[in-house]
């Protein structure tokens, strides 16, 4: 897995290539929390669209960024899904609660 | 018993053995996944099938070694039917581990859309599968999966019987690899 990171205007952007598995989440995990937590930043954004497999441990990670950006007011968006991210979210039946869009622009331009 | 250990011989399909290392996770994942395709499942079944191993795995290392990376692990693929001489047939995957008891039947049930980070994995394996059990025979963990075919579909053919060299191994009285004491358990399985 690989991870990268953008900065736009007042968004961070994070870019998943690869498989999220127990093998990598807390790195994800801890870049997340990093961001939401420490840096604070208002909009943290995750471009799934390269990821081909996410486990239990890569989703709960997710859902540590989600209740972290809830906790203090910031926003935690997820774009892009590649179909393997869309069938995990859907079978956790956690697709409703993260604000998910298509693509990068309408997921800054929301 | 002969018998029987005929058709557990018969049904036999793989077996892997390997640590509670999560970056061979991926290997496994591949495995299982080229597995089920040549078993005769869907493209979404072998996801299935792939997706409930893979969940069992990252319990074991999680929970059963604690995230320990060097325990021992073993798999064993082999075909099931419904009944006995029936129609319906399904592929059985066992994964046994020497870690601290962990029953997943027991554990947390998620409740729908519920925003905790825990009982993913049990949620997903449960999905997955069609039979779930978990027992411990001594210091061992079993834990079974199954997953049958749809019923229209067959399974893949017996491979051809060939005939055995009469070569004799060059290794011979030599143990090629480290055994965990999961193998003397084989035919309990």
């Amino acid at each position: 897995m690989q991870i990268s990171v953008r900065r736009v205007d007042t968004a961070t952007i994070f870019d998943v290539t690869g498989d999220i598995d127990l093998a990598n989440s807390p790195e994800v995990r801890k870049a997340l929390l990093r961001e939401v937590r420490e840096i604070r930043t208002a909009r943290v954004l995750m471009n799934l669209s390269e990821v081909r497999y996410i486990d239990s441990s890569g989703v709960a990670s997710l859902v540590e960024g989600l209740k972290a950006s809830r906790d203090l007011g910031s926003r935690f968006i997820l774009f892009g899904l590649s179909g393997a991210a869309r069938e995990v979210l859907q079978l956790s039946r956690l697709l409703k609660v993260f604000e998910v869009y298509d693509n990068e622009e309408s997921a800054l331009a929301s | 018993m002969k018998e029987r250990n005929r058709r557990l011989s018969r049904e036999f399909l793989l077996k892997l053995e390997l640590h509670s290392n999560p970056r061979l996770l991926r290997v496994v994942r591949g495995v299982v996944e080229r597995l089920a395709e040549v078993f005769g499942f869907s493209a979404p079944g072998g996801r299935s099938v792939t997706r409930a191993v893979d969940e069992a795995l990252t319990n074991i290392m999680r929970h059963s070694y604690r995230g320990l990376p060097d325990q021992p692990i073993a798999m064993y693929f082999r075909r099931v039917r419904r009944r006995a001489g029936g129609a319906d047939c399904g592929l059985e995957v066992q994964l046994w581990d020497r870690g601290i008891k962990f029953d997943p039947a027991k554990n947390y049930v998620r409740k729908s859309s519920e925003l905790r980070s825990g009982g993913l994995g049990l949620d997903f394996i449960r999905q997955a599968v069609d039979a779930v059990e978990y027992k411990r025979v001594g210091r061992t963990n079993r834990l079974r999966l199954v997953k049958y075919l749809p019923g229209h579909q067959k399974p893949v053919s017996q491979p051809p019987k060939v005939s055995r060299p009469r070569v004799q191994p060059r290794n011979k009285g030599r143990r090629m690899f480290v055994d965990h004491g999961f193998s003397r358990d084989i035919k309990s399985a």
